[in-house]
């Protein structure tokens, strides 16, 4: 989580300012994109010593303290620019961050509360949000059934937690590739420039730019404490991206600033091999039917010895998900960090993180899919949630 | 987004109304002392019901300032943190969580939430407390079904509710009968010692109070074992699951120093009941004053120097520790023959019910016997047993 929102973070944060002095914070920028930690905390300094009190610069500075793990001086600067500038979510959202680093998942959480308190839709801390607040439950559990680290059950939760952190860094992403929005939607007020090829290739996850961000004026009912699964940028997939929302929101103002980034592809990397490319396809094309509400090619992508939950008959099982899948109203399935574990023979193993929304139900959840090829066709052969 | 809270709180729900279908039904409760978990805890639920899931985090949060290892706390809050980020499907969602012990922390809710919500009705009292003697100010009735203790007060010879507490009794429920098999004894007793603290290991917390089993009875039944507290709990957590112990009753170390104050080593009655039978005033009060005639009536019985009729007080399948029944009739005919005048006083008598199936009353006196060759002043216990609608005595010893 952390890398992954930091680097969201920086993104955001680049726009945050009116573009007055676009050269030297450009350069800063550029120095922290290459890694150039050193300079970039130099140029930073400099940049200060005549304006103490940008904002963007701190920010950025922050930013370079934090990659530099210097917790605590990042924390500070994080901490000021939230007492300077209440309404700004970005140095809440990174407050958070380190704060969640160091533990400190009550801190992290009311920073992130803060953050969608400002700004109701800000997605990179609903996302940071409901993964503190998992780690939080997580703790509660723990406390709740006096497991300590010598018990099987606890390890295992940590590691999971451990795993969800590395999934944001730099090893793995396959074919969820960061692929900022191709601007969803033409009722887009044009406040966004065309899309500038700016970013290295670095992003490490979508930007939360595309989100359709729920209503940005007044948001809706307060609750900004109530963090939801926000869908993922849109256009991660392909399948997802083909039902996207009827009726397109504008997206918000974050989100449009967001558009100007770029544009480079990294697509399915080719270090991956082509059967687990094969299997990473056949999932996205399951969840693109479910979206689709394609029963037939959905239930197509199960094999046949699919193992029904439940214990539950293949044919009740079928009528349960038909069922699902016809009801009434949009459903969307979105997949995210969609990692092939393992391909050996004619059996794969997918870990992926999945997030549903239909009329009255959304979640997210980590999903391990089990799969064979079954006549030359990678079919779903077990679905458990977690891992 | 709204979505998935409903979702939410549709689990937590469900999860609320599997309680409520335990006959939760909401009533108004009493005040209660300020050491206990349970208001809140109810209001936590309470909340939970009505979907307002962020109201009742922050009362957990609250609950757990005031109780900071309150692992049912931990629990539910676990739970409440969950459902914002997933739907939950159940109480206690962590898929790899050792069964027991949620089962454990899920009975824990249950039994807590029920307490609170059926207080021990007004103008009602635990039958077994028929007559407390004048020095006792005080006696302890607990409920293993409830995992519940009640304090009640001497009020001239009426008991008074004064506080009633959560408690943990044997991993394998009551009825205990052999050492080792991890149960609580049910059955009439009495506090024996005061065991500081200091003297103990954190493993019973505040302190400890031993109680007297086996009692006559129990001995007679052939139960056996020994070393059944009252007492505290360990450290690490604020209170343990309602079946937890070897066959103590373990109260929360904050109910363990409440209670300490009521206790009088050797005289406060302990009553260990399966579920409490409880009697309106005029039920309890009708049910004393026949006992009591029957007591009189022996004493009379006794006093008239008639030992026939004297000896039809006690049952056939009388015993003490001295022989069976023939031995005390022979003993009793014996003694009687010298008798010109027998005045026989008792004093500081208590009436307790024994808990069970079985109407079985253990009486407790100071026996004041004087006789034209004899006197003496004893104290003494009787238990007696209903035979066929008679009121027959069944043990009589030295207490």
């Amino acid at each position: 989580m952390s890398k992954r929102a930091l680097a969201v973070s920086l993104l955001i944060g680049s726009l945050f300012c009116s573009p007055l002095r676009a050269d030297p914070l450009q350069d800063l920028q550029g120095l922290v994109k290459q890694g150039q930690l050193a300079q970039a905390l130099e140029r930073a300094d400099q940049l200060l010593a005549s304006k103490p009190r940008d904002a963007q610069v701190r920010f950025l500075k922050g930013v370079v303290l934090s990659e530099l793990n210097r917790s605590s001086d990042a924390i500070a600067i994080f901490q000021k620019l939230t007492e300077d500038y209440p309404e700004l979510p970005e140095p809440y959202n990174n407050l958070a961050v380190l704060y969640a680093q160091q533990r400190q998942y009550d801190k992290a959480r009311n920073a992130l509360e803060m953050a969608i308190r400002t700004h109701p839709s800000y997605a990179t801390a609903h996302e940071n949000l409901g993964d503190i607040y998992a780690r939080l439950a997580s703790q509660a559990y723990d406390k709740a059934l006096a497991l300590d680290s010598s018990n099987v059950a606890a390890q295992n939760k940590l590691a999971l937690i451990r795993e969800m952190i590395s999934v944001g860094g730099k090893t793995t992403r396959p074919a969820v590739a960061a692929t900022p929005a191709a601007a969803p939607a033409p009722a887009a007020k044009p406040v966004a420039p065309p899309p500038v090829a700016a970013a290295s290739p670095a992003p490490a996850k979508p930007a939360p730019a595309a989100v359709p961000a729920p209503a940005p004026v007044t948001p809706p009912t307060p609750p900004a404490t109530k963090p939801a699964p926000v869908a993922p940028p849109a256009a991660t997939m392909a399948a997802a991206a083909a039902t996207k929302p009827a009726t397109p929101t504008p997206p918000a103002t974050v989100a449009a600033k967001e558009e100007a980034k770029p544009a480079k592809r990294p697509e399915t990397k080719d270090e991956a091999p082509p059967q687990a490319a094969a299997v990473a396809k056949a999932v996205q094309s399951w969840a693109g039917a479910w979206s689709r509400k394609d029963v037939k090619g959905y239930l197509g992508h199960y094999a046949r010895e699919f193992e029904t939950p439940k214990g539950l008959s293949r044919k009740a099982w079928e009528e349960e998900r038909t069922q699902r899948l016809t009801k009434p109203g949009n459903i969307e399935v979105e997949l995210e960090n969609v990692k092939v574990v393992s391909v050996e023979g004619n059996k794969a193993t997918v870990k992926l993180r999945q997030h549903y929304r239909s009329l009255n139900l959304s979640t997210s959840s980590n999903k391990t899919l089990n799969l064979i090829n079954q006549d030359g066709k990678w079919v779903i052969q077990q679905e458990r949630v977690g891992g | 987004m709204r979505g998935l809270f409903h979702a939410a709180s549709r689990a937590l729900l469900v999860l609320a109304s599997s309680w409520a279908c335990l006959g939760l039904a909401a009533t108004a409760p009493a005040a209660q002392p300020p050491g206990d978990p349970d208001p809140a805890l109810a209001a936590v639920v309470r909340d939970i019901e009505a979907g307002k899931l962020d109201a009742a985090l922050k009362k957990v949060d609250a609950l757990l300032e005031r109780f900071p290892n309150f692992r049912l706390a931990h629990l539910i809050r676990g739970d409440l943190l969950l459902a914002r980020t997933r739907p939950i499907a159940t109480f206690g969602n962590l898929p790899e969580a050792p069964a027991d012990k949620l089962s454990d922390l899920r009975e824990e809710a249950i039994v807590r939430l029920k307490a609170y919500r059926n207080r021990p009705p007004n103008n009602y009292v635990p039958r077994y407390l028929l007559q407390m003697e004048q020095e006792q100010k005080y006696a302890v009735v607990v409920d293993t079904q409830r995992s519940r203790l009640y304090i009640y007060q001497n009020d001239g010879g009426r008991p008074r509710f004064v506080a009633d507490y959560y408690i943990a009794h044997g991993k394998l429920g009551a009825e205990k009968n052999r050492e080792g098999d991890k149960r609580t004894p049910i059955g009439v007793y009495h506090v024996t010692a005061n065991l500081p603290k200091q003297k103990l290991s954190d493993f019973y917390g505040s302190g400890a109070f031993p109680i007297s089993y086996p009692n006559e009875w129990d001995r007679q039944q052939g139960r056996n074992g020994h070393g059944i507290w009252l007492h505290g709990t360990p450290s690490d957590t604020y209170s343990r699951p309602p079946r937890a112990s070897d066959g103590c009753v373990v109260l929360t170390n904050q109910d363990f120093d409440a209670i300490a104050g009521y206790m009088q080593i050797g005289l406060t009655p302990v009553i260990i009941s399966n579920t409490i039978e409880w009697l309106s005033l005029d039920d309890w009060a009708a049910e004393r004053a026949a006992l009591t005639r029957q007591i009189e009536a022996w004493r009379k019985d006794w006093e008239s120097r008639d030992v026939e009729r004297y000896l039809s007080h006690y049952s056939k399948s009388f015993r003490n520790s001295d022989g069976d029944l023939q031995q005390w009739a022979r003993q009793k005919r014996l003694v009687g023959s010298g008798k010109t005048w027998v005045k026989v006083g008792l004093n500081k008598m208590s009436v307790f019910r024994n808990p069970g199936k079985q109407d079985m009353i253990v009486v407790t006196f100071e026996q004041d016997y004087r006789s034209n060759n004899l006197s003496n002043v004893l104290r003494k216990r009787q238990y007696w047993m209903k035979e066929s609608g008679q009121w027959k005595i069944i043990y009589e010893g030295f207490a």
